[in-house]
């Protein structure tokens, strides 16, 4: 299961579309800063724009339920649907 | 926009302020033939944006004009402080009896210009000031009514050392400085020194002329007419290494924008400040507190953690900054919690304890819930709109003051 934990900021990419090319393009293609990226029809974390995340839930919502979770590590919370 | 000594003297000229005879030269022979029309000896002043001419061997005397052209040769190919000069000044040996101070400068604290005139001419006035404050004569003079004369003879004559008809006749010149100063928008407009000839006559000897930046082109007309070249770039500046690295990571970046200065700021408070004219207001809080700021920094325009980060990390490894204060106005285009997140990745990234460095945080804004939790988290208060900028930038100048543990 693609995971990073950065500073601040964690991703959970459930391993069901880790694999998923349409999914790794629409990732990388709805956040704003960049980071998601689609290696070769897999979804890619970008370690180092991991901590740039805005909240904007984008990839949350572009993905199916429950399986992006942006994780706040300075508070224990988790951003999902 | 700071003149030449050439150009100031054409200025004062200009004004109707009494100048010997002098020459502006390019060449060894022009330098000559000015000396051999001036007649006896004279002076060789090489044209500089810089201090220490007499020091480096930029001021010669000569005797004779083809001394004057020997000296001038030499003085043209002699580059003083990085600066090589754009020409020679030739002046006569004046015979003076007295060197006084005369200026007019702006007061950016009363926000009005203001007079100043000393019998003790020649020499650096900041230390006159000091040493002999009964000799020097100060006065304000109003923005918008016409400058009388009499203002410049009190200021004259409060400064000691002229009456009479003497006082009498150094008025004008006062007076014609502080209309030439308001006319041309100069922030300095300084005769050193103002010399009394044995005749009784006061002619400037040297000038010193800055306008201010924003009002060369009101004034380009009368710039041409003394021969401004204003396509020559005035002052070399050359950036610190933390201004360039300010600027590599502000332009490596299009998100946000960051600015950084530290020419003429020693300091061990380091600032991270932004925010519609939050710079300004801040650096002068923390100044008016007592504090040494090491840098002055603008940021603003929503920077990515990144861009954050690296301006506190600039700022942290600046020889004898302490603590940073991060402070800015009330930010509606840049979020609290990104700024939060870059401030304590430097201080983390750099090995240092996030409560111990950051003096205080003061950005209250977009965003500043997210802000607090970030902060609360490594032991930094977050400070909001309820602290102002004043107390926020008081709060700073005690933690650093009071050692690392406060």
């Amino acid at each position: 299961m693609p995971e990073r934990d950065a500073i601040f900021i964690g991703i959970v990419v459930d391993d069901s579309i880790a694999g998923d090319a349409e999914m790794a393009s629409k990732l990388e293609e709805v956040c704003p800063v960049d980071i998601y990226a689609d290696a070769d029809g897999k979804v890619e974390i970008v370690d180092e724009n991991v901590d740039e995340c805005v909240l904007c839930e984008l990839c949350i919502q572009a993905a199916p339920p429950g399986k992006v979770v942006v994780k706040k590590l300075y508070d224990g919370t988790e951003l999902k649907r | 926009m700071r003149f030449y000594e050439y150009e100031s003297r054409r200025i004062v000229e200009q004004a109707g302020i009494p100048v010997t005879e002098y020459g502006f030269a390019k060449t060894g022979t022009e330098a000559r033939e000015a000396a051999g029309r001036i007649g006896g000896p004279t002076v060789i002043k090489s044209q500089v944006l810089t201090g220490g001419r007499m020091k480096a061997g930029g001021v010669k005397f000569a005797d004779t004009p083809e001394e004057a052209e020997a000296h001038a040769e030499q003085i043209l190919k002699l580059e003083i402080g990085g600066h090589m000069p754009v020409g020679v000044l030739v002046d006569p040996k004046a015979e003076v009896e007295h060197e006084y101070y005369a200026a007019v400068l702006w007061d950016g604290r009363a926000k009005r210009p203001m007079m100043l005139f000393s019998d003790m001419g020649g020499i650096d006035i900041e230390q006159v000031a000091e040493d002999h404050p009964d000799h020097v004569g100060r006065g304000h003079l109003s923005n918008l009514h016409p400058i009388p004369d009499f203002r410049a003879k009190e200021v004259i004559a409060a400064a000691g050392g002229l009456t009479g008809r003497e006082l009498t006749r150094a008025t004008p010149i006062l007076a014609s400085l502080a209309r030439l100063q308001r006319d041309y928008d100069m922030t300095l407009a300084e005769i050193n020194p103002l010399a009394r000839l044995s005749d009784g006559s006061f002619v400037a000897l040297d000038a010193h002329m800055e306008m201010e930046d924003e009002a060369v082109g009101r004034h380009q007309r009368v710039l041409t007419e003394i021969g401004v070249e204003l396509d020559q770039p005035r002052e070399l500046y050359e950036p610190s290494d933390f201004e360039r690295n300010v600027k590599a990571i502000d332009d490596a970046d299009h998100r946000g924008v960051i600015q950084g200065k530290d020419h003429g700021f020693v300091g061990d408070l380091g600032l991270v400040i932004g925010a519609g004219g939050g710079s300004l207001t801040l650096t002068d809080a923390v100044r008016s507190q007592g504090g040494k700021p090491a840098n002055y920094a603008e940021i603003g325009g929503n920077p990515s953690v990144a861009k954050s980060k690296g301006l506190a990390m600039e700022v942290l490894k600046k020889d004898g900054v302490e603590k940073i204060a991060v402070m800015m106005s009330i930010v509606s285009n840049t979020r609290v919690d990104i700024v939060a997140r870059g401030v304590i990745a430097a201080c983390l990234e750099m090995g240092r304890d996030p409560a111990e460095t950051i003096a205080v945080f003061r950005i209250p804004g977009a965003w500043e819930e997210e802000g607090a939790k970030i902060l609360g988290k490594y032991g930094v208060e977050f400070r909001d709109r309820g602290t102002s900028m004043w107390e926020a930038a008081g709060e700073a100048v005690e933690k650093v003051q009071g050692g690392a543990g406060s």
